[in-house]
């Protein structure tokens, strides 16, 4: 096993040595340095496009779910502080967001590193727009749903858990899907605050060669697949919960 | 006496849709409830396990559990009204996503915290007494209008309440789903289930029935047994509603 692991590896750094980024110059010609280019991007996507993408979708999910239910909820207490999230997370362009996390926290003593700058940025982006989603799912659920779990004893969490949250998922999915796929692209804007994630290693290399056309569409075919592979699973998931409806 | 109701108000904003009720059903009777629409039946059935919170009114039941709605009401006491009753409603609501026996299992299983291994007999034996022994593991999109309602009746009996509540139980059914639905519910007053139906049926209303009710505008107008209020209605108002059901 342990040899395996280890001749897999010595492969790979052949394959693809750490220092490839050093070894990609301008003399290329376009097809070695887009085979050349495209592990140090890949990487990117492994290290910092995937993860921060999933993370921040989680948390932004748990955010969402919490704040849909504060406006579902008729406690004004609730409902207000809610609204205001909402509005003012999609009152605002997401880069501004990010800007106020990185360097605006920064700036006033909170220093926080590049990548959770991001999760924070984008989970309370996510937490908005999903939260949106997800209240009107619950509401798509009918009524009769809540009152035939009430008369059966069911409390209003035991209601939302096994009744409602489960028919509100199936309907939530196409656009949640949206939002993920719209977030593994939004995650590009990290390379703003010096995420070293896809599209920031795009530009590290195009700044040494200039072949900015190349290395751009190389890019935009990397994050199209990663939407592409993402929505086949989307697709899935929707025939899985669509088993017990009939059309 | 199981249950009498005194002064129930229920008011909607500014629409008093029941004014001023008072109701006592008997154990091991059958009270149906006629009128026609908007007269107040279907919320009456509602406020009965608290769907609809009453503005006014004192329910005591036999065992001397008592609730004044003038007052405020707790969770628990609104918990307690609700286990006494099974509601069974005239569009099922059934859940989609869980196959018949789950919908019967849910209550127990979830709500009482029984055991599995003790449930799932039990509500075979309730699915079984409705006739649906082989549609255990249907999803209820695959069973009919009637086969629904029947699962809607089986997870009602299965938290095992006192009162059985019938909100308009066979209105969305299609007419030769009627019967089934009806012979089920028949069965379960030779059982001698305590019930309260909400119906639109007098012929079967006539044959099930201890006592009938008849409804207008929020107040009971007339109530008796079958015999006189589908019968002999001494009220000029229950005489007309029944001419017009039976030569609309």
């Amino acid at each position: 096993m342990e040899h395996w692991r280890k001749s897999l590896r010595n492969g790979l750094g052949k394959m693809f040595p750490n220092n490839l980024l050093l070894t990609i110059t301008g003399d290329m010609g376009g097809w070695e340095l887009f085979k050349n280019s495209l592990w140090p991007m890949m990487l990117g996507g492994i290290k910092y496009t995937i993860p921060l993408t999933f993370i921040s979708f989680i948390i932004g999910l748990t955010i969402a779910l919490l704040v849909a239910l504060m406006r579902l909820s008729n406690q004004k207490i609730l409902t207000i502080p809610a609204r205001i999230y909402v509005s003012a997370i999609r009152g605002t362009p997401l880069l501004v967001q990010l800007y106020i996390v990185f360097f605006g926290l920064g700036d006033i003593g909170l220093t926080i590193d590049p990548f959770p700058s991001a999760v924070i940025a984008f989970s309370l982006n996510v937490g908005a727009y999903a939260s949106e989603i997800i209240r009107a799912s619950i509401l798509s659920v009918p009524k009769g749903q809540w009152e035939a779990a009430q008369t059966i004893g069911m409390s209003y969490s035991q209601a939302l858990r096994r009744i409602i949250l489960p028919q509100a998922t199936r309907v939530s999915i196409p656009p949640l899907s949206n939002t993920f796929i719209s977030l593994v692209k939004d995650t590009s804007l990290a390379s703003l605050i010096l995420v070293t994630e896809l599209f920031r290693k795009a530009q590290e290399i195009a700044a040494r060669t200039y072949d900015f056309m190349l290395l751009y569409v190389e890019a935009a075919l990397l994050y199209w697949t990663i939407c592409f592979l993402l929505s086949i699973v989307q697709d899935r998931i929707e025939n899985r919960l669509d088993r017990h409806v009939s059309r | 006496m199981f249950l009498s109701v005194k002064g129930l108000a229920k008011a909607f904003g500014e629409l008093e849709v029941l004014k001023h009720i008072d109701l006592t059903i008997k154990k091991g009777n059958i009270v149906t409830i006629i009128g026609p629409s908007g007269s107040g039946k279907t919320t009456l059935l509602r406020c009965l396990n608290a769907l609809e919170i009453p503005n006014k009114g004192v329910f005591s039941f036999e065992d001397g559990f008592t609730v004044d709605f003038e007052q405020k009401v707790s969770k628990n006491k609104i918990a307690e009204l609700r286990r006494k009753s099974g509601m069974v409603f005239q569009a099922y609501h059934l859940f989609p996503h869980k196959t018949a026996l789950e919908n019967v299992t849910e209550g127990p299983i979830i709500v009482q915290k029984r055991t599995k291994q003790e449930v799932i007999p039990f509500a075979e034996s309730l699915l079984q007494k409705v006739g649906l022994e082989d549609k255990m593991d249907l999803y209820p999109h695959q069973l009919s209008g009637g086969q629904q309602q029947r699962v809607g009746i089986a997870r009602a009996l299965a938290i095992q309440p006192e009162l059985m509540l019938f909100d308009e139980p066979t209105s969305a059914l299609d007419p030769e789903l009627v019967g089934e639905v009806l012979k089920v519910i028949k069965d379960l007053a030779k059982e001698g289930w305590t019930m309260a139906i909400v119906t639109h049926e007098l012929k079967f209303a006539e044959q099930v029935s201890d006592i009938v009710l008849f409804m207008e505008n929020g107040y009971v107008v007339e109530q008796g047994p079958p015999e006189q209020v589908l019968k002999n209605p001494k009220e000029e108002r229950t005489r007309q509603f029944i001419q017009r059901i039976i030569n609309p």
